[in-house]
């Protein structure tokens, strides 16, 4: 207890000291978007971080009074540092945001409605994917521009499809070719598996259960949708590759991660995201064996699909600068530096470049899902029923209760967590 | 270390000497040296005051209050210990940071054996032993439990492989619900053996010869001597090691959190009720759901746990442990 009491000390330490030095430096808020300033802009990503700093360069060729400093905190820490920041008020001015936390910091105060300047500078929102603006629209309102977006698809080990004699997925794909490949790619006895059944909404279970018909959360945010019939059929969709050992069970992927069974020629497909080519690419076993398709469409055709945006902090200093910024950085021109070294940019138009990037695979795959992707799924309180979503469906995947009962008892504590929110 | 201390200066005393009673009282004369002693602990009470003792009594005030997502906290009473009385979760992660408690003790005993042999007095390259016996105190325990997780892998681990040799195939170990408490336990007493055989070992370099001689003399085999010379004076040494095993089992958190699997992994470790600890609990309370006035009242439970524990080996410890 001494080490969790003294982590909660120094966060609370770190708090106080946040406090002090916003108070420090509380000079008046100035109002001219080229009135000299210094915005902090917080990523978690490292690989991203020279991509970033030279679209701040750019930035500031523009805007020459305007400097920005990219603040990297790993994924791990992203979030529960910036909580603390922001409750010792000294939340960086422009930051990178998620779907899952967007509801949570925009119901709160913490990050500036951008609905009004949107307005004012005649943005057409319609550059961006639907499902990404929809996603970051909290109450009518827009609360930060999409950066990137990625989609979901099934990354194949051509090799291993070769030798079965099984013929590459390929768009049209139906859950019956699904099956019927996974039945010919699995081996139980020689360790040697179709897919590796994880529980992880965005790559795997989400998926199914639009492409079965059903939905996680009702468009209001409202109601949980796993007691659906259809929902229920999305997440059998998995359970049943594990009875059948086509996939691992979860006592396996514990052990070993699928990526890492993936890469080491056990798994025939692998269901990733767009973000995937980096690893893939960058790896020797997958680098020439693997390609990526379409998701198989079952009921109907469907990919979650989720970016990031960037927001401006609601207590910055500079609030006229820092649009300025994400202005600049939901900008075509910025989406083309984006693209050449990072994900998928999310202006339309500018994906090119990343196709030509990463021309090792076809992605144009991910490109084409947006046109049938679902947004990811979330709420005010999105962290607290992902929780209960690895309660109940662990016990669904071990084959511990039937998926019917699991869904509707995660239904049932969806369901009081959202009438808290 | 002090019951330790003890322990030494109690099989001391026990050789015939001077016996140091009998001479006056040393006249008062601990002002000043009470003064200097107290600036030179000053350091340590002020870190004491400010990094232990202030959290805890925040915590104990954090536990009666409910968060917000961003700071700010209302008072409501006794709400999360009555959430607390009724929660499952919170009753199965107490079941099991007893029985890592409990198995932990099982290294007691093997503790006294490898020092016992360590002991012997004709044992060469004693130091070279106990500096293996130690090397897992020194590594830190994240580093510890990484390379356990790879030994532990169900399908590439070295246990597994060695277990195939013999025609045995091996469990997922820290994700089969029937295995996962016992293989933490295992890497617990592993980990702990070096420091208690350490302890053991001072306990039995400080009995005297001539108590054995002696028994020898009175007709006492080997086994005797351990059960009636040994042990009785060691008892000072198995008590102060006991606590302190008994208070670091129910603290367990690094070794279960990165053993479990990280991240998503170990949400959909289907063992993870079985060895989900009380600290772990509130980590995941704290960070994880940021529910902090509730991982406040999980560990202001653990802390009355700890306490009452202790208070109980203490009690009990007047029936068997002799100093001298």
């Amino acid at each position: 207890m001494w080490k969790a009491v003294r982590t909660g000390a120094a966060v609370m330490a770190a708090a106080v000291l946040a406090v002090t030095v916003a108070g420090c430096g509380a000079d008046e808020p100035t109002a001219g978007a080229d009135e000299k300033a210094t915005l902090s802009y917080a990523v978690w990503d490292k690989n991203q971080v020279p991509v970033m700093e030279e679209l701040a360069a750019a930035f500031t060729e523009d805007h020459p009074n305007i400097t920005v400093e990219v603040q990297l905190t790993p994924w791990a820490d992203y979030w529960t540092k910036l909580r603390a920041a922001v409750t010792g008020g000294a939340a960086p001015d422009v930051f990178w945001m998620n779907g899952p936390n967007v509801q949570l910091y925009a119901d709160n105060g913490v990050i500036m409605p951008l609905a009004d300047k949107v307005a004012e500078a005649k943005l057409d929102l319609g550059v961006y994917p639907k499902a990404l603006v929809d996603l970051y629209t909290f109450e009518g309102k827009i609360y930060g521009l999409p950066k990137d977006f990625d989609t979901v698809g099934v990354w194949f080990n051509k090799e291993l499809f070769d030798a079965a004699g099984v013929k590459h997925p390929a768009a049209g794909w139906t859950w019956d070719d699904f099956k019927a490949a996974a039945a010919k790619l699995s081996n139980p006895a020689k360790g040697q598996y179709a897919v590796g059944a994880n529980i992880a909404g965005q790559e795997y279970f989400y998926n199914t259960i639009y492409q079965a018909g059903g939905n996680v959360i009702s468009a209001d945010g409202k109601k949980s949708g796993y007691d659906d019939p259809a929902t229920i059929e999305g997440l059998r969709f998995w359970t049943d590759l594990i009875k059948n050992k086509q996939s691992p069970d979860l006592k396996t992927m514990t052990d070993t991660h699928p990526i890492q069974l993936f890469e080491s020629g056990k798994l025939a497909m692998y269901w990733g995201g767009s973000w995937n080519v980096t690893e893939f690419g960058n790896n020797e076993y997958t680098k020439t064996r693997v390609d990526a398709a379409p998701l198989p469409t079952g009921v109907k055709q469907a990919t979650i699909i989720h970016g990031l945006a960037n927001v401006v902090s609601a207590k910055t200093k500079y609030p006229a600068q820092a649009w300025e910024f994400v202005k600049f950085l939901g900008s075509k021109p910025a989406a083309e530096i984006l693209g050449k070294k990072g994900p998928i940019p999310a202006y339309t138009g500018t994906q090119d470049a990343w196709l030509a990037a990463n021309a090792k695979f076809n992605g144009k795959v991910f490109l084409d899902a947006v046109s049938y992707a679902v947004p990811y799924p979330v709420s005010r309180n999105t962290a607290a029923w992902n929780d209960e979503e690895f309660k109940q469906l662990t016990k669904a995947y071990t084959g511990e209760v039937p998926v019917e009962q699991a869904a509707k008892e995660l239904a049932t504590q969806m369901n009081a967590l959202l009438a808290k929110e | 270390m002090v019951m330790t201390e003890e322990g030494i200066a109690a099989g001391r005393a026990a050789v015939p000497a001077p016996a140091p009673g009998g001479r006056a009282r040393r006249p008062r004369r601990w002002t000043a040296e009470a003064g200097w002693a107290y600036l030179l602990i000053a350091p340590t009470g002020l870190g004491l005051a400010v990094f232990y003792l202030w959290p805890v009594l925040q915590t104990g005030y954090f536990s009666f209050t409910e968060w917000g997502p961003f700071g700010g906290h209302e008072w409501v009473g006794l709400d999360n210990y009555r959430a607390l009385a009724a929660d499952a979760e919170v009753r199965q992660a107490l079941v099991n940071t007893l029985l890592f408690a409990l198995l932990g003790l099982l290294g007691i005993p093997l503790a006294i054996v490898f020092a016992a042999l360590l002991n012997r007095p004709k044992l060469r390259g004693v130091s070279v032993y106990r500096a293996l016996f130690f090397i897992p105190v020194v590594t830190m325990p994240v580093a510890v439990a990484m390379v356990w997780r790879w030994l532990y892998n169900g399908d590439f681990g070295l246990v597994n492989q060695l277990l195939s040799v013999f025609g045995v195939e091996g469990p997922h170990w820290i994700a089969d619900p029937a295995t996962a408490l016992y293989a933490l336990v295992a890497v617990c007493i592993w980990a702990g053996l070096g420091y208690n055989i350490v302890v053991f070992l001072a306990g039995l370099q400080a009995i005297p010869r001539e108590f054995y001689e002696a028994a020898e003399i009175d007709g006492a085999g080997p086994v005797a001597q351990f059960r009636r010379v040994t042990l009785p004076l060691l008892s000072p040494s198995i008590f102060f090691v006991s606590v302190l095993s008994v208070i670091g089992s129910l603290q367990l958190f690094d070794l279960v959190y990165v053993m479990a699997g990280s991240g998503q992994a170990a949400r959909s470790n289907p063992a993870m009720p079985r060895i989900q600890t009380v600290v772990g609990l509130f980590y995941d309370k704290a960070f994880y759901t940021n529910d902090r006035g509730y991982a406040a009242a999980i560990v202001m439970a653990l802390l009355v746990l700890i306490v009452v524990f202790t208070a109980i080996q203490f009690r009990l410890q007047k029936r068997w442990v002799h100093y001298g």
